[in-house]
């Protein structure tokens, strides 16, 4: 039972991590980014290349991909992603869906199509005994990752100068601009950061979650659960979102196998009924 | 937009006015006949043909389910497939199991049935924004997929449901193996369908949809209940898309788990986009650009077809929408004009009358 609960805390952080970008991007900009699980795929496969191909050491692999995800986030932002945000929000997914699908058949391509693991070092590997609880040693490490970046980023948003630029623009944009922040470029900066940690996310996770061509469409939708059912204010609602979507998800598979996700879209269908606006409130009020 | 007019109706006129203003917009067109005889002549045009044309004529009606709601309500759905799904199911194991032999009245039936499946989930997705009735229509489709695929002794789970016998259409033409008998029966269905949606969407009910779209607060301060139309017109696309996917289960006697994903879904609103919304030839249109634009990219690169599919959806949006449709809706005015003019030529009568009305 706790081994459930412990596994399903460190899924539920990783898809937090994955997620992040994805809810300041949509409450900054109310721009719907289905495209935002080729960034974590591109993370993880970066990860693959490095690691497995190049012998990088696993430990510097992880935040090269986080760098090359959020540069190939930014430059995304600011040459294409740029011409949309003034859309409707039709434009905005047909766009990022054709996104998705290229990413898809690109790494098929490139890549193959059969799924890859990242080689994790052995000193990660094994589990840990405590109290009759197995804890997984990567799992470990990953919530401990995970929880440091959530800190971390809630220090940035809260405390710092960038911070409160970025909370002042996702609570409005106009007034925002006529203080005279740059909301573009904090958009900019916050693209590339939400995509270069959904890069992160894909490469740690790449163990747990299983990466292959499809990844963007397997899980586009636990992002935008974690991104509708936390709500896009802060950081802290889709954090105790993905960790109850995690643990749901974990104890749904566990108890229920043959059902698989079934477990998840019921919850999500029913937060959604129970409070349809309340979790848009802000977006839509507008 | 095209709408305005329909939807702004003129201040005090009389109700014959309007009744016979609507008359006129209702009329079939001589384009539209044309279109139509030309899509029956392909019976015999193209007798190689056939597969993909059934297929073509499958996604058009789709398609046309997805343009009611889209087009003429402004939902946007990404779960149309579910409907697909579930009439394709029910098609599939009605067949199986002899329930119900007759593939016209089967069909009518999956129809219904995802038409009931439509109502019920509509008080879902009615509720919240944009982002929310994304999630929703997905999630639904999602589940059913995973439904599906827990009832793998019902269903067949991955490999399909196998098995399906589809007895002859009335009784007396079976599926032959060159699909001559099917396509000539989708493109059957399809009409019959299609006359019922434009039959819709030019009546009174299709008007109010469309000053839903236009603007739901004021549609409903002149007394539209928008909710209620919502629902009707998500159960009636529902339906139409339980049709669509009833006849690619009985043309194909099979059918997968793979109705429920998001590709068909995300392909169907490309269909759309190619062929322009809100005007019912849309989908159809963009079904045979998009089947074949397909068909060719697929014989050139069989395995990453998906990544050119992903590449025109982007291109369309960053060349921008409106101006793919707007180049859409130029070409069609032309040849409208073309069409009343060679027909001005052949009935000069009738074309006194039109010329009279475009006054308007």
């Amino acid at each position: 039972m706790l081994t459930i609960v412990f596994d399903g805390v460190a899924y539920g952080m990783l898809l937090f991590v994955l997620a992040c970008g994805l809810s300041v991007t949509l409450g900054l900009m109310n721009f719907i980014n289905l495209a935002h699980g080729a960034f974590a795929m591109a993370g993880g496969y970066c990860t693959v290349i490095l690691v497995n191909r190049l012998g990088v050491p696993f430990v510097l692999g992880v935040p090269i991909a986080f760098l090359v995800t959020a540069l190939l986030g930014g430059l995304f932002e600011r040459t294409l992603y740029v011409h949309v945000y003034a859309r409707p929000h039709l434009d905005q997914v047909l766009f990022t869906i054709g996104l998705v699908f290229m990413s898809v058949a690109a790494v098929d391509y490139t890549m193959g199509s059969s799924q890859r693991f990242v080689q994790i070092p052995d000193a990660l590997q094994g589990q840990f005994d405590v109290f009759g609880i197995g804890m997984g040693k990567y799992r470990l490490l990953i919530i401990a990752v995970c929880g440091l970046l959530t800190v971390a980023l809630q220090l940035i948003l809260a405390k710092t100068r960038f911070g409160s630029r970025l909370r002042a623009a996702v609570d409005d944009q106009r007034v925002a601009r006529g203080l005279g922040i740059n909301v573009g470029a904090v958009f900019g900066v916050t693209f590339a950061v939400g995509s270069g940690l959904a890069g992160l996310g894909g490469a740690l996770g790449a163990e747990i979650l299983g990466l292959d061509p499809t990844f963007p469409l397997r899980y586009m939708i636990y992002f935008l659960i974690v991104v509708t059912v936390g709500g896009t204010s802060s950081i802290v609602g889709p954090f105790f979102a993905s960790i109850l979507l995690g643990i749901g998800d974990v104890a749904g598979k566990y108890y229920v196998p043959t059902l698989g996700a079934f477990v998840i879209y019921a919850i999500m269908i029913v937060v959604l009924i129970w409070r349809p606006q309340g979790l848009f409130a802000r977006s839509t009020a507008r | 937009m095209a709408e305005t007019p329909a939807a702004a109706s003129p201040t005090p006129v009389l109700a014959d006015d309007i009744a016979a203003y609507l008359r006129r917009r209702a009329r079939w067109s001589p384009l539209e006949i044309a279109f139509w005889i030309f899509a029956f002549a392909s019976i015999w045009l193209f007798p190689d043909k056939y597969l993909i044309l059934k297929d073509t004529a499958i996604l058009a009606l789709f398609a046309l389910s997805l343009d009611l709601i889209l087009g003429y309500a402004g939902i946007i759905s990404l779960g149309q497939a579910a409907f697909f799904g579930v009439a394709g199911y029910f098609s599939g194991l009605v067949a199986k199991y002899g329930l119900i032999n007759e593939p016209v009245i089967a069909l009518v039936c999956s129809g219904l049935v995802a038409a009931a499946f439509g109502f019920v989930t509509s008080f879902l997705v009615l509720r919240g924004s944009d982002l929310t009735r994304l999630m929703v229509t997905l999630g639904v489709s999602l589940m059913l997929g995973e439904v599906a695929n827990r009832y793998a002794n019902i269903t067949g789970g991955a490999d399909g449901l196998q098995g399906v016998d589809i007895a002859p259409v009335l009784g007396r033409w079976s599926f032959d193996l060159y699909g001559h008998n099917g396509y000539v029966y989708c493109l059957i269905v399809l009409f019959v369908c299609f006359v019922i949606a434009r039959r819709i969407v030019y009546s009174p009910f299709g008007l109010s949809l469309r000053s839903v779209k236009g603007n739901p607060l004021r549609a409903a301060a002149i007394g539209i209940p928008v909710k209620w139309r919502l629902v009707a017109i998500y159960t009636i696309a529902a339906g139409f898309a339980g049709i669509a996917g009833a006849l690619l289960t009985q043309t194909t006697a099979f059918c997968s788990l793979d109705v429920f994903s998001l590709e068909r879904s995300a392909d169907l609103l490309l269909v759309l986009i190619i062929g322009g919304t809100g005007y019912l030839y849309g989908g159809l249109i963009g079904a045979v650009i998009y089947k074949f634009l397909q068909d060719w990219i697929a014989t050139l690169t069989p395995q990453y077809w998906q990544f050119w599919i992903g590449l025109v959806l982007v291109v369309i949006v960053l060349v921008g929408r409106e101006r793919v449709e707007g180049a859409i809706a130029a070409a069609r005015g032309f040849l409208a004009r073309l069409g009343d003019r060679l027909w001005t030529r052949i009935r000069p009568r009738s074309a006194a009358l039109g010329g009279a009305t475009d006054g308007r």
